[in-house]
């Protein structure tokens, strides 16, 4: 709760005002509210929102840079919100650090010197800070920077110092605060496969935000999706994918409106197909495990779509002898248009097990998965060159 | 006519001020003090023989303001010309107020201005001080520092503090209120105290601007001495209040230009440790 003598508005919360109403109430703005979950040990917990949600907020409750207006935060039985300045201090010391969206390193400080700080601060002596800090360094592959000042470094290495400054005083949460937001694609994508890297040996609490859903979906071992201060679904990746939460849509309808104005052809992916005219099912097979799918469209020489062919029914005509798989073709496929809104798409493909098929003319445009439909609307591209690396089906 | 009599503010100040010339105490030891920052000073400047000054100080200017050799030759003819037209003694009268108000003004101004950028009533309060200090006739509060501190150099320095020490205070309150709200969370999130937080990552960060500040205040302390030298005391600025009086324009000319050499040598090396330390 933010504002003058915010506990007027915890009456008004439990009677279950809006936001919107509490603001016009009282002039009081609703940070978080109402947000209970518990982080497992050693689990990647991604908490994703749209600017606004209460995600960053929220992260900053836990380790009450942000005091909580009302409520409690556990840390292995000791409620932090009612901590005392000491104690606090010391679980901010040894047992969680924080990685910042724009990395909040000191630009006075050499390398060495901003990964030491933490130790520093909890008076440990030099040398012992030392050999800690370069360690925490050659952890994230920063060996030979240490003289360096922050501003003589790359974006995407200034967050390693951060990830270094964070891992340094090996605490056993990490939070991280859109950490990878601020770096662009390439480098992001590469940070979040070193992060995934570090974590297998560190086996660390980390609690993540990001408005991006890509990213929440291939680093989060659960996502927590965080709407108006609220926690509004918190699920697998999988189960976020296969069951989203009305509201959950409904968000990225009203807040971003991209399911309006796009269409099929906006978020359809290239699709690997097979000619059953001049392909057997082994040439069909083989192309099915390259990229990694179970289920592969059948089109004739124009493109014009036959149906789709499953991998198991296929093995079985292989072990059968047969050469010739148009027995097997379902046509029963899910077919939408090129011009057909995405809000319609996300209706139809909802309960499909394999991807819809773009159709114009009668013949096979592209492909579209659930996550790319997802993805979209949080604001990732779609390329139609683009990696069909999703399985199909299952 | 009467309805609404005049206030008597002149009343009610002059009784305030012979009510606090009673605290004798106070104004005498500040006096002491001041007074004895000033022999130090002369004493340690008069130790070092003018040759050497004269060559060392160019020498300083050269490694510690970004190696300039325009400013070096200039800081070398400036002292060599302030020694040549007899003005030795005065500049060191001269300096020696213009480093004791500098000295105090920092002392007194960067605590303030830490405790103006922690707390928001304080900045409040001490703002519109500031400006007062800053836009009162400088003859006005030249008075009640006589009845203070008598007739001297001492209540010279008083008026230059008065004067000078607002940006100091002004630009270390920006300064640290400067320090982006990021890496204030960062050094909270690793755990630090206030004072840790205060000497590790604010002070450092605004060490630039504050240096700045510093800079203003000795310009502003400079620009004193001629107003001072009204009360007593000694120095350039004496010379040049006496060639007033005695409508002597040369001689006036040459103090102020004299003034003018030092206030330069001052503010560049100033702005040139600020410099070095950025980088």
């Amino acid at each position: 709760m933010f504002g003058k003598r915010p506990e007027r508005a915890i009456p008004m919360l439990r009677d279950n005002k809006s936001k919107a109403d509490i603001l016009e109430e009282t002039g009081l703005t609703v940070g978080v509210n109402k947000a209970s979950f518990e982080v497992n040990d050693g689990e990647v917990f991604v908490i994703m929102g749209l600017s606004g949600s209460g995600k960053s907020t929220l992260v900053r409750l836990l380790n009450r840079l942000i005091e909580p207006t009302s409520g409690a935060v556990y840390l292995n039985e000791q409620n932090l919100a009612e901590m005392e300045e000491k104690t606090l201090r010391s679980v901010r010391r040894r047992d969680m650090s924080m990685v910042f969206q724009k990395f909040g390193l000191f630009p006075f400080r050499t390398i060495q010197s901003n990964v030491e700080y933490g130790l520093e601060v909890q008076g440990m002596g030099r040398e012992d800070r030392g050999k800690k800090a370069t360690d925490a360094l050659s952890l994230v592959g920063l060996d030979g920077y240490e003289k360096m000042l922050p501003e003589e470094l790359s974006g995407g290495m200034q967050q390693r110092v951060g990830l270094a400054r964070a891992l340094a005083n090996d605490p056993e949460i990490l939070l991280m605060d859109e950490a990878f937001s601020a770096l662009d694609p390439l480098i992001r994508k590469e940070m979040q496969d070193e992060l995934m890297d570090l974590q297998e040996n560190m086996k660390k609490t980390i609690i993540f935000i990001t408005h991006d859903l890509d990213e929440a979906l291939r680093i989060g071992d659960r996502i927590t999706i965080m709407k108006d201060g609220a926690i509004v679904q918190i699920g697998t990746p999988e189960e976020i994918l296969t069951n989203p939460a009305n509201d959950y849509v409904e968000k990225f309808v009203e807040d971003v409106d991209r399911s309006k104005v796009y269409t099929a052809q906006n978020v359809m992916t290239r699709p690997e197909t097979v000619q059953p005219e001049r392909e057997g099912p082994r040439v069909a097979l083989q192309r099915m495990r390259n990229s990694g799918i179970s289920s592969i469209y059948a089109i004739k020489r124009d493109r014009e779509l036959l149906g789709i062919v499953h991998a198991d029914e296929l093995s079985q005509l292989v072990d059968e002898g047969i050469d010739d798989f148009r027995g097997v073709i379902h046509n029963d496929v899910l077919r939408v248009e090129m011009e057909t809104p995405v809000t319609e798409v996300i209706d139809l493909i909802k309960n499909s097990k394999v991807p819809a098929a773009v159709v114009q003319d009668g013949k096979l445009r592209g492909i579209i998965v659930r996550s790319s439909v997802l993805g979209a609307l949080s604001g990732g591209e779609v390329n139609i060159n683009g990696s069909v690396s999703e399985p199909t089906s299952r | 006519m009467d309805l609404f009599p005049s206030l008597p503010l002149a009343d009610w100040i002059e009784d305030l001020v012979d009510w606090l010339t009673n605290a004798d105490l106070i104004f005498d030891s500040i006096d002491a003090l001041i007074a004895w920052i000033l022999t130090a000073l002369q004493t340690v400047m008069d130790i070092i023989p003018i040759p050497v000054f004269i060559i060392g100080l160019p020498l300083v200017t050269y490694f510690f303001a970004g190696r300039k050799i325009g400013l070096t030759l200039f800081v070398f003819v400036g002292l060599f010309l302030i020694d040549n037209l007899g003005f030795w003694n005065d500049m060191i009268l001269m300096l020696s107020i213009v480093l004791a108000a500098t000295i105090i003004s920092v002392a007194v101004g960067i605590p303030i201005g830490i405790w103006m950028s922690k707390s928001n009533v304080v900045e409040t309060i001490v703002k519109p001080i500031l400006d007062f200090m800053q836009t009162l006739p400088q003859f006005v509060y030249l008075i009640p520092a006589v009845a203070f501190f008598g007739i001297g150099m001492e209540p010279g320095v008083i008026a230059s503090v008065i004067f000078g020490m607002p940006p100091t205070i002004r630009l270390t309150n920006l300064g640290i209120r400067e320090v982006s709200s990021e890496v204030i969370e960062a050094a909270d999130a690793f755990g630090s105290t206030s004072s840790q937080k205060l000497y590790k990552v604010q002070l450092p960060m605004a060490r630039t601007t504050i240096m700045a500040g510093v800079n203003q205040t000795i310009m502003l302390s400079l620009s004193m001495v001629v107003i001072a030298s009204m009360i007593g005391a000694d120095g350039l600025g004496d010379i040049v209040y006496t060639a007033v009086g005695r409508n002597d324009v040369g001689g006036g000319f040459e103090a102020g230009i004299a003034i003018v050499i030092v206030a330069i040598i001052l503010d560049r090396l100033t702005a040139g440790f600020q410099l070095k330390k950025k980088n």
